[in-house]
């Protein structure tokens, strides 16, 4: 027998697929049962429970959009769309589980007893954040993409050392996954087998560039790569991303070292109120995507599964007193007062700063006396 | 009282940091079971408990990154860039990240990171290890930037770093690392008093870090001249000690600044300013700077005639005396 002697027969390695897996659902977009869906069976109350949440967050896009046109916010970022990723994924973690959000996680903060007001207050240009994460165990939203993906890494290794069983949770975008910092947090992770759960929100676009042009190979195809257990789920089916969520995160607890589920969703605003997606994505796609609407599928699947009229109609209210608290809150957020903000960027007194404050401060003065 | 060489004075520093207070880690590239590339971590992973010393991927990025959400968890993160040039990796998480955070949370977020820097020339490196960055953080609000120049210094400052509850950048004066000198069993300054080492009647030089043992060198020289030449090493970069500066200059009427860094848009830019603002009337001739020429560190072979030397140091007190 001869040896070959071609030299592809000695040096091709492996690649990674560049198909990827088959995204796991429960619910199809028509709202019936997929077949693992029939097998392992779907509780109706946890669906009314995630369909409310995900009803409440679609509310709070609309009027905050609303607001914004009105001029009572500066920019919104909707989540419209990615409510069932959100929802699915929050509502599965424990609620002592740290999340480092990115800047369009609102359905998840929610869920985390975020206020409104609170959300809304970066927005209105009255703050650079709306909360202390403390409380909530939300970290503040990180507009520099992917930097909380290694904030959530750090934190997660402090767990480690105290041999706590908690999971960090991180939410990116498909953007955000062509970013360094993100593919050093996947790398670190998995090399301290870290507890941490990278969730990616896959919405096809970040702003105008679409997931064709960000990569080759799917990002659970990548992230298995680097050693992380990698999960794919149909981030509009919130019963399969609730799911997914559950089993990754038992995984992590149990010692298995870091996950990614990358959910595929897709963004039906655009990247915010400032953008226009008509001049980057057709009509044709977006009304696919509409048959998709994770809340239509749950709607279809509940009335099927004999939810009745009393829980939409009470919902339905409930979204309504909502959506006045939104609007109401939302105006009555002040504006902030640069004389405060001296004091907030030191923790320990500072020289430079303490002049300044002053000067400032006798500028106003003056400005005062000359009226 | 003891004597020590800076390196060493800084690996003692860390250690008794550590066994001061059990939240305080240290990371970065070979800094575990190497002790890093100058041995300033020497011995810290064999003596502290797992998980205290940690050798990370070699990835800058990462190890600001992670440091950020170990403080976030109460730790008190010492991270160590392995070299001056190698910190723009994580540039972001420096300037964007760990010093924006406290002001973006609104004040509530407290971020007590340190990060270690051995910074300057002068030791025959090959390019992107004889560098002197302070000036991009100095700029950037948030941080603290600090320089030690000896051993007592690097002893008590690096603790003084640690404790404090906001970021600092510590830069360590890479050349310097083998000095030695006392170093005495409290501080006797805080962690941003710049130190009259001598003072002048006819001239201050302003200097940190590396360029200290210069400025005296130069001022020793021009005393047997007959020239009264003071010396204050800043130690503190951000915030600046203006007071001690403004005094200094007030009485002696002339400041030279010398450090490594090119002096174009540099810390000498600002303390020429600033001293030109508060001591217009008291001074006798524009404040001068001494530093690196405005391009990127040069090969080693000619490094010796790019770094302030004690010549242009001397020459450029000429100029301030011939005003």
């Amino acid at each position: 027998m001869t040896a070959p002697t071609r030299l592809d027969a000695y040096v091709d390695g492996p690649r990674a697929d560049s198909e990827g897996r088959p995204m796991f659902q429960l619910i199809a977009p028509d709202g019936t049962l997929t077949n693992a869906g029939e097998q392992l069976g779907v509780s109706v109350e946890l669906a009314q429970e995630l369909y409310s949440d995900m009803v409440l967050a679609r509310r709070l896009d609309q009027e905050a959009l609303s607001l914004q046109r009105q001029g009572e916010l500066s920019l919104w970022l909707m989540s419209w769309g990615q409510e069932a990723a959100q929802v699915g994924s929050i509502r599965a973690l424990r609620p002592s589980d740290m999340v480092f959000p990115s800047y369009r996680e609102h359905a998840a903060a929610l869920c985390r007893g975020i206020s409104p007001a609170d959300l809304m207050r970066q927005w209105k240009g009255s703050s650079h954040s709306g909360w202390d994460p403390k409380g909530p165990r939300f970290h503040i939203y990180s507009l520099v993409l992917g930097t909380q993906t290694l904030h959530a890494t750090g934190y997660a290794s402090g767990a480690v050392m105290e041999r706590t069983d908690e999971v960090v949770a991180t939410y990116f975008g498909d953007g955000a996954a062509s970013q360094g910092d993100v593919n050093e947090a996947f790398n670190w992770a998995a090399a301290g087998s870290l507890p941490v759960l990278f969730f990616c929100q896959n919405n096809q676009w970040a702003i105008s560039t679409p997931t064709t042009i960000q990569m080759r190979t799917p990002l659970h195809v990548r992230a298995a790569g680097f050693g992380l257990d990698a999960y794919h789920v149909d981030g509009n089916d919130v019963m399969a991303v609730h799911a997914v969520t559950t089993l990754a995160t038992e995984r992590i607890r149990d010692g298995g070292g870091p996950a990614l589920i990358e959910a595929q969703t897709y963004r039906f605003g655009g990247h915010s109120s400032s953008d226009d997606p008509k001049r980057y994505r057709s009509d044709d796609e977006v009304a696919g995507w509409e048959l998709r609407d994770p809340l239509r599928r749950m709607e279809t699947f509940l009335r099927g599964a004999n939810a009745g009229d009393e829980f939409f109609d009470a919902l339905a209210q409930e979204a309504d007193t909502f959506a006045a608290t939104v609007r109401e809150q939302c105006k009555g957020l002040a504006g902030a007062d640069l004389g405060d903000l001296f004091d907030r960027v030191y923790v320990d007194a500072h020289p430079v700063l303490d002049e300044e404050r002053l000067a400032h401060a006798h500028h106003l003065t003056t400005l005062g006396s000359e009226n | 009282m003891t004597t020590m060489t800076v390196g060493a004075a800084i690996n003692a520093g860390l250690r008794k940091a550590m066994e001061d207070d059990d939240k305080v880690l240290v990371m970065g590239e070979d800094v575990g079971v190497l002790g890093g590339v100058f041995r300033v971590t020497d011995g810290l992973q064999k003596d502290f408990a797992e998980g205290r010393v940690v050798d990370t991927p070699l990835a800058e990025s990462g190890i600001v990154g992670t440091a950020i959400g170990l403080a976030l968890r109460g730790y008190r993160p010492v991270c160590e860039i392995q070299f001056d040039g190698f910190v723009y990796p994580a540039f972001d998480q420096i300037v964007s990240q760990l010093a924006k955070m406290r002001a973006r949370s609104g004040g509530r977020l407290a971020l007590p990171v340190v990060i270690r820097i051995p910074v300057g020339g002068g030791i025959g490196a090959v390019e992107h290890h004889s560098e002197s960055n302070e000036a991009y953080f100095a700029h950037t609000a948030g941080l603290r930037v600090v320089s030690c120049s000896n051993p007592d210094d690097a002893f008590h400052m690096i603790q003084q770093a640690i404790n404090s509850d906001d970021p600092v950048i510590f830069y360590e004066p890479k050349r310097r690392y083998w000095e030695k000198g006392e170093v005495l069993t409290s501080p006797t300054r805080g962690l941003h008093d710049a130190a009259v080492l001598r003072s002048g009647t006819d001239c201050t030089l302003v200097a940190h870090g590396p360029t200290v043992k210069t400025a005296l060198a130069a001022a020793a020289a021009a005393e047997e001249d007959g020239f009264s030449v003071g010396v204050v090493d800043l130690r503190s970069i951000s915030p600046l000690d203006t007071e001690t500066l403004r005094n200094e200059a007030t009485s002696s009427g002339r400041v030279v600044i010398v450090h490594e860094a090119s002096t174009f848009v540099s810390i000498g830019s600002e303390i020429a300013a600033s001293i030109s603002e508060s001591c217009f009337y008291d001074l006798q001739a524009p404040v001068l700077r001494v530093g690196a020429y405005n391009m990127p560190y040069p090969p080693a072979s000619v490094e010796d005639d790019f770094l302030p030397d004690v010549d242009r140091v001397l020459a450029a007190v000429d100029r301030s005396l011939s005003y």
